[in-house]
């Protein structure tokens, strides 16, 4: 191929291509291989319990018995995950508005500022913060309310980060041609801007919830957990699923860390649920044109 | 003078079309079009300026649009054309530190007056972009848009069948208004904006080089499309392209860039008269291609 074989490394760049991908490929697998693990772990082990009565019961007053299942941790998680979207959503998502559509008022750098901290605090501390201020000061007690504003303030940055991300992706022209249209500012924003974005923002807040559901350590402050099934906002302990897990997996008892075991299987398939269905949504907004 | 007849490819002779005249008569008119006077004009523009913080983009523009007709504005890059455009629906105001000066007369009244709202001016004078940008949302709702924002009261699907038949698209689409506008190919997306841009009916359309991004065939259809469109609107178009503004305008309006940087008129006058005798030596010199 090349008249002047003395400078000729093709065999030389030949192996070193071969040599880094096969690199690559080990690194992937090790990092795949934890992820793997949890699921197939979780799988083996919580398989075994995890059945309707499961799904549908609450646990046997002693830990030692067998049955029962995780019922109140289900309908704590629903409650008080339900509750931090409906707070951290919308004030997310205008948090992410505003500062996209502003990005030269003074408060824009000092919020996006505070939101990257956000994602940083250790979520015991957000627990710690709703303990003192919301169970103590104002006095709630521990229960789904104070429970769901700890999960809040842990989902609020993601929201605001990714919604942000999104709404920066929408291009500038359709913008412009609303505003050529005579739409005023926040008739852009809503009616242009965030419909353009919504798939991403499904996405978003999804990711957000799933992490959301998986907090346990703001909630041993706030929730503080029961063995009874509560559907109250205050003045009752709640409960959650990875509250139960947390609780169950320490327990001496093979009845007790049974449940944890199908506790976990619940949570992780709740969790997979919600992504899929994260990545449905966002698909068939893009197959429409969004 | 018809160096900018010759290097025209014919159209294609689709359904029975034929071929438009490849002269440059000025959108087939007979009689050249004069310079309205200042009340049957659509726009009165007087000694108008745009800066840009301390610069002066644009100077001296002294000039009336006139009504139910084309007027193209050609001219070099950095004339000033797509500026003076945008400052006349107040697009130019999304860039912070712009300033106008000078009269901008709408119907009499000045667009940029004390107490005039930018969004009242954009409602009744339309703009139809470079790029084609329909919403990400059916080809229904992208032309109802407009409409729905200022609270039309109709019947939304006789506008939008109306809108879609003055744009030349209603044929193409009329079985999947359903369908997402960024379905369709590019010059039916232009078309979708053109009916968006019309649905609301202002009064003057500005299109700021709507064919340049767009086939042969595309380009004709909407250099066509202004042919009917104009009987009901005035309309305002910024081209690069020579032979466009020779078959579609009834007046052109040659803008050069001066050594101050500031756009200016050179000359305007009926397109007959620009492309065939024009008075100033530039303009001769950009229409024969000599330049720009």
């Amino acid at each position: 191929m090349f008249a002047n074989a003395a400078v000729n490394n093709a065999g030389s760049r030949r192996r070193r291509d071969r040599i880094a991908k096969v690199v690559l490929f080990l690194a992937v697998l090790l990092a795949v291989i934890p992820l793997a693990l949890i699921f197939v772990v979780t799988i083996a082990n919580g398989i075994g319990s995890l059945n309707i009565e499961f799904l549908t019961t609450t646990q046997p007053l002693s830990f030692r018995q067998e049955g029962g299942g995780f019922l109140h941790g289900l309908v704590g998680t629903a409650m008080m995950v339900g509750i931090a979207i409906l707070i951290s959503v919308p004030l997310g998502i205008a948090t992410a508005v505003f500062v996209t559509e502003y990005p030269d008022s003074f408060l824009t750098r000092p919020v996006r500022f505070f939101t990257d901290v956000m994602t940083g605090v250790p979520s015991i501390f957000v627990g710690l913060f709703v303990y003192a201020a919301l169970v103590r000061e104002v006095g709630l007690g521990f229960g789904t309310l104070p429970g769901a504003i700890a999960i809040a303030i842990l989902m609020l940055p993601i929201v605001v980060r990714s919604a942000e991300e999104i709404l920066r992706l929408v291009p500038a022209d359709i913008r412009n041609a609303s505003t050529a249209l005579g739409a005023r500012r926040w008739q852009t924003t809503l009616f242009v801007v965030l419909p353009a974005a919504s798939s991403g923002l499904i996405t978003g807040v999804m990711l957000a919830v799933a992490r959301g559901a998986g907090e346990t350590a703001p909630l041993i402050l706030t929730a503080f957990g029961t063995a009874y099934l509560t559907t109250s906002l205050v003045g009752e302990a709640q409960t959650a699923l990875p509250l139960l897990i947390f609780e169950g997996a320490r327990l001496p008892f093979e009845a007790a860390q049974q449940r944890a075991w199908a506790g976990a299987l619940e949570l992780v398939a709740l969790v997979l649920l919600l992504t899929v269905a994260a990545r449905l949504i966002s698909g068939r907004n893009r197959a429409r044109g969004h | 003078m018809s160096a900018v007849a010759e290097s025209e490819t014919p159209p294609a002779t689709q359904g029975g079309h034929e071929p438009p005249e490849l002269l440059p008569v000025g959108a087939g008119r007979k009689t050249p079009l004069a310079e309205p006077d200042d009340a049957s004009a659509a726009i009165v523009m007087r000694g108008v300026e745009v800066y840009y913080g301390s610069f002066r983009a644009v100077k001296e523009i002294t000039f009336n649009v006139a009504t139910n007709a084309v007027t193209a504005l050609i001219g070099p890059s950095g004339s000033g054309k797509s500026t003076l455009l945008r400052s006349i629906n107040r697009m130019n105001e999304l860039i912070p530190g712009t300033r106008v000066e000078g009269e901008l007369l709408y119907r009499g009244h000045n667009l940029y007056g004390a107490g005039v709202d930018p969004v009242e001016v954009r409602r009744r004078i339309g703009m139809v972009f470079q790029k084609p940008n329909p919403f990400p949302k059916s080809i229904y709702d992208n032309v109802a848009f407009g409409p729905r924002l200022n609270g039309y009261k109709g019947s939304m699907d006789e506008l939008v069948e109306r809108s879609l038949r003055r744009a030349a698209l209603w044929n193409e689409v009329k079985d999947k208004l359903k369908q997402s506008g960024l379905a369709l190919s590019g010059g039916q997306q232009q078309r979708l904006c053109i009916a968006r841009a019309i649905a609301t009916d202002p009064e003057i359309v500005l299109m700021d080089e709507p064919a340049s991004a767009l086939d042969p065939r595309s380009t004709l259809q909407i250099e066509e499309l202004m042919l009917e469109l104009k009987q009901e609107v005035t309309i305002l178009i910024v081209t690069h392209n020579m032979q466009q503004a020779a078959r579609a305008s009834d007046r052109t309006v040659f803008m050069n860039m001066a050594d101050d940087r500031a756009g200016y008129v050179v000359e305007q006058g009926p397109t007959l008269d620009i492309f065939t005798n024009p008075r100033h030596k530039l303009t001769e010199d950009y229409v024969s291609g000599r330049f720009g």
